[in-house]
C-alpha cells in the first residue's frame, strides 16, 4: 500500500470512528470571529482595552466589569439597552418560555443576585432595582475545571472565559459547575427564535452550552463590549484591565466599595457591583 | 458459549420479546429526541441534569455492587460464592453498558462524545470516569468470560487472568467513587459539597447490587433450575442489611448538618425533598412523597431482613424486601440526589423537574437494554452452570 493511500484509510479510520466527519467540518457562519478568540487575535484584544502591548501588566492582563448600580437606579432603561445590544450582537434566541431560554446578560432581584447577602430590611433603592446578571469570568473559574474537552477554557492573554461552541459535546457539567447560574444550553435548535441575525457574530446550533463571552470577538476588533456601548457616557458599566494600575476600571476600584457575587467560593469573579 | 442465548423455553423468548418491545420503543423515543434536541425532556436551564444522569449515577452502583461478591469470593477464598460470583459480574456489565446508553442519551452533540478522548483533560471529573467506568466494563467483561470458559472446561482458570480480578476491585471502588466527584467537587451546590457523597454511593451501592443479585437469584430458581444455595443467600442478606444501614446513617448525618447547623444552603435541598420548600408563597414539593416512600421502603426493609423467619425461611418474603431496598435506593439516588441539587438554583429561584412521555421512553428503553444484556448473560452462565452438573 502507498504512503498516500495508508494515510488516507488511517484519517477516515478516524473519523469514521468518531463518527462526526460531516457536522464537525460545517462551520456555521464565515466570520472567524470565535477562531478570534483562541489565536493571534488575542493580542489585538488586549491591546483594545489597554491602549499598549500586553507586556505592561505584570500578572498578565485580566480583564473585568464595574457594575455601578447607582446609575442603573436613576436610569433603568440602561440595563435594557444593554441586554438589547447583548442579543443583537450575539444571535441570542428568544423564546417565550423559561424552561427554554437562553441568556447571557440579564436582570435579577438583588436577593436573587446576592443570595448569601442578607436581605431582611434591604434600602428601598436596591430592593426595586434589578440588578445586571452576566458571567463572572473568575480567575478560577469552577466550569473550565469540570469541562471534559476545554470547549470551554480561560483565553491566557486576557482572562475571558471563552466558548468553544464545535467542541462542546453538550454534557452541562459546566452548567452544574457554574455558581453563579451563567451557562445557559441550547435545547432545541436556537436559529428560528433568533430576531435579528447579525452575520458577524455566529450563531449556534441545538445541543451546545453558551453564555457570556465578554465580547471576545468584539474586543478583536477594537471596540467595547456591546453592553458597555450601549451605556457609553453614563459609566453605569465600566470595562477594563483589572491588574492594570492605571486602568479606568481600576481607579474605579479603588474610590469606591464594590462587592463580587459570592467571593467566598474562591473562584474569584471578575464583576464588581457599586451598590 | 453464545449459543446457549439461542436456544431457550418459550418463557425465555417471550421475556426478550417483552423487553425488545420496551428497546424499539426506546429507540423510537430517542430518534425524536436526536432530531429535536434534548428539548424534548422535561430538563431546564435551572435544572439541567434530569433523569437520565440519574440513572446513571445510580447504576454505576448497581455495577460496582458486583464487587460484593468479588471480593469475598477472591480475596478471602469465600467458596459459598463460587456459583453466584458470575452473576455479580455479568450484572456489572448489565449495569455499565446502561451508564454508558444514559451518558449517551443525554448529550447534546452525541456524534462528539469522542472529543473527550481527543481532548483529554485530566482536570475534569468526567475524565477520569470515562476511564474508569470503561475499564471495569473491560475487566468484568474480560474476567467473566475467560473464568467461565474454564469452569466449563473443568480447568482452573489461568492464572494471569487473576491479575485483572484483583485490578477489579478497586476498579469497583472507583467507578462510584469518581461519580460521586462528579457532584461533590461543585461549588456552590451545597446539597452535593459534601464529603459523604462517595462512602454514602458506596454503602448504598453495596444494597442495592447485592439486593438485585439476590432477586435474580430467586427468578433464576424458578425459571432455570439454578439453586445459589441457602448460605449464599444468607451471606448476601448480611451485606445488604450492613451496606443499606450505612446508607441510612449517612443519610441521617446529612440531615442533621443542614438542620442542625440552619445554614440554608445546607437545609434547603433536604427540605425540598422531605417536606416542600416554600419559596414566594408556593410550596414546591413534587419529590416528598417519593422520598417518604424510600424512607418508608427502606426500614419496611431493614425491619424485614432482621426476621430470620422472613429472610431464611420464606423466599417470597426475601424477594420483597429485597425489591423494597431496591427501590428505595432508586428513589434515594436515582430521583432524589440529583434532582434535589438543582434546588434552589445559584439565584435562589426554584424550578421543578418534571420529565416527559419522550424521556421515560428512552429511560425505560435503556433499562430494558439493560436488563436484555444481562439475561443473555445469565442465560450462558446457568447453561454453562447445568452442563457441568450432567
Amino acid at each position: 500500500m502507498d504512503k498516500q493511500r495508508r494515510k488516507f484509510l488511517k484519517i477516515a479510520g478516524v473519523t469514521a470512528l468518531a463518527g462526526i466527519g460531516a457536522p464537525a467540518l460545517v462551520r456555521l457562519s464565515s466570520s472567524n470571529a470565535l477562531a478570534s478568540e483562541h489565536g493571534a487575535a488575542e493580542e489585538h484584544a488586549a491591546e483594545a482595552v489597554h491602549g499598549a502591548p500586553v507586556e505592561a501588566a505584570p500578572q498578565g492582563v485580566r480583564l473585568g466589569m464595574v457594575i455601578d448600580m447607582r446609575k442603573i437606579t436613576a436610569q433603568p432603561e440602561l440595563l435594557d439597552k444593554a441586554i438589547a445590544a447583548c442579543v443583537d450582537v450575539h444571535n441570542i434566541p428568544q423564546f417565550d418560555n423559561k424552561k427554554s431560554e437562553i441568556k447571557w446578560l440579564w436582570k435579577a432581584p438583588f436577593e436573587n443576585v446576592f443570595p448569601g447577602e442578607s436581605s431582611y430590611h434591604l434600602a428601598k433603592n436596591v430592593e426595586e432595582t434589578d440588578f445586571a446578571v452576566l458571567c463572572n469570568h473568575c480567575d478560577d473559574p469552577p466550569c473550565v475545571r469540570a469541562c471534559p474537552t476545554q470547549a470551554t477554557f480561560k483565553v491566557k492573554a486576557n482572562g475571558i472565559v471563552a466558548m468553544d461552541f464545535h467542541r462542546c459535546i453538550g454534557c452541562r457539567f459546566c452548567m452544574a459547575a457554574c455558581p453563579y447560574g451563567a451557562r445557559s444550553f441550547n435545547w432545541q435548535d436556537p436559529r428560528p427564535y433568533i430576531k435579528k441575525y447579525n452575520k458577524d457574530f455566529p450563531s449556534r446550533m441545538r445541543g451546545v452550552v453558551e453564555k457570556c463571552n465578554f465580547c471576545g470577538e468584539r474586543l478583536a476588533l477594537g471596540q467595547e463590549p456591546a453592553c458597555v456601548e450601549a451605556c457609553k457616557g453614563t459609566g453605569a458599566i465600566v470595562f477594563g484591565d483589572l491588574n492594570d494600575a492605571q486602568s479606568e476600571i481600576r481607579q474605579l476600584l479603588d474610590k469606591e466599595f464594590t462587592i463580587q457575587r459570592n467571593p467566598s467560593l474562591g473562584t474569584k469573579p471578575s464583576v464588581f457591583y457599586i451598590v | 458459549m453464545i449459543e446457549k442465548t439461542l436456544k431457550g423455553k418459550p418463557a425465555y423468548w417471550i421475556w426478550l420479546a417483552f423487553l425488545g418491545m420496551f428497546m424499539a420503543v426506546g429507540v423510537a423515543c430517542y430518534a425524536r429526541q436526536y432530531l429535536f434536541g434534548l428539548g424534548m425532556t422535561g430538563m431546564s436551564r435551572d435544572v439541567s441534569w434530569g433523569l437520565y444522569i440519574s440513572q446513571f449515577t445510580f447504576l454505576v452502583g448497581v455495577a460496582a455492587g458486583g464487587v460484593m461478591l468479588v471480593l469475598p469470593y477472591y480475596v478471602h477464598n469465600y467458596k459459598v460464592f463460587g456459583k453466584i460470583t458470575i452473576l455479580g459480574e455479568f450484572l456489572a456489565i448489565g449495569a455499565i453498558t446502561m451508564c454508558l446508553l444514559f451518558i449517551m442519551a443525554d448529550l447534546g452533540q452525541p456524534t462528539r462524545a469522542l472529543n473527550v478522548v481527543f481532548h483529554p483533560t485530566p482536570h475534569s471529573m468526567l475524565f477520569y470516569d470515562m476511564i474508569v467506568l470503561n475499564g471495569y466494563l473491560f475487566l468484568n467483561i474480560l474476567c467473566g468470560w475467560v473464568i467461565l470458559t474454564a469452569e466449563r472446561k473443568q480447568v482452573h482458570p489461568p492464572k494471569w487472568i487473576y491479575f485483572f480480578v484483583y485490578l477489579s476491585i478497586p476498579f469497583a471502588v472507583s467507578i462510584h467513587t469518581v461519580t460521586a466527584m462528579l457532584y461533590c467537587g461543585l461549588p456552590g451546590r451545597h446539597f452535593w459539597l459534601s464529603a459523604i457523597i462517595a462512602p454514602r454511593f458506596l454503602a448504598s451501592a453495596f444494597a442495592a447490587g447485592p439486593a438485585l443479585i439476590i432477586i435474580a437469584c430467586l427468578i433464576l430458581k424458578r425459571v432455570a433450575n439454578f439453586d445459589a444455595g441457602k448460605e449464599a443467600m444468607n451471606k448476601l442478606v448480611t451485606i445488604i442489611m450492613y451496606a443499606a444501614l450505612l446508607n441510612t446513617f449517612f443519610v441521617f448525618l446529612e440531615v442533621f448538618v443542614g438542620y442542625y447547623s440552619n445554614i440554608p444552603g445546607h437545609k434547603h435541598s433536604i427540605e425540598y425533598l422531605f417536606f416542600g420548600l416554600e419559596h414566594h408563597g408556593h410550596v414546591y414539593n413534587n419529590l416528598v412523597p417519593f422520598m417518604w416512600t424510600s424512607v418508608v421502603l427502606n426500614f419496611g426493609a431493614l425491619g424485614l431482613f432482621a426476621w430470620p423467619y422472613a429472610r431464611k425461611k420464606n423466599e417470597f418474603l426475601l424477594g420483597l424486601s429485597c425489591v423494597m431496598i431496591f427501590i428505595a435506593l432508586w428513589i434515594d439516588k436515582g430521583l432524589g440526589f440529583v434532582f434535589a441539587g438543582f434546588v434552589p438554583n445559584p439565584l435562589d429561584e426554584i424550578t421543578e423537574y418534571i420529565p416527559t412521555a419522550n424521556e421515560l421512553g428512552i429511560t425505560l428503553g435503556i433499562w430494558a437494554t439493560g436488563l436484555f444484556v444481562v439475561t443473555l448473560l445469565y442465560k450462558i452462565a446457568v447453561g454453562v452452570e447445568h452442563e457441568i452438573e450432567e
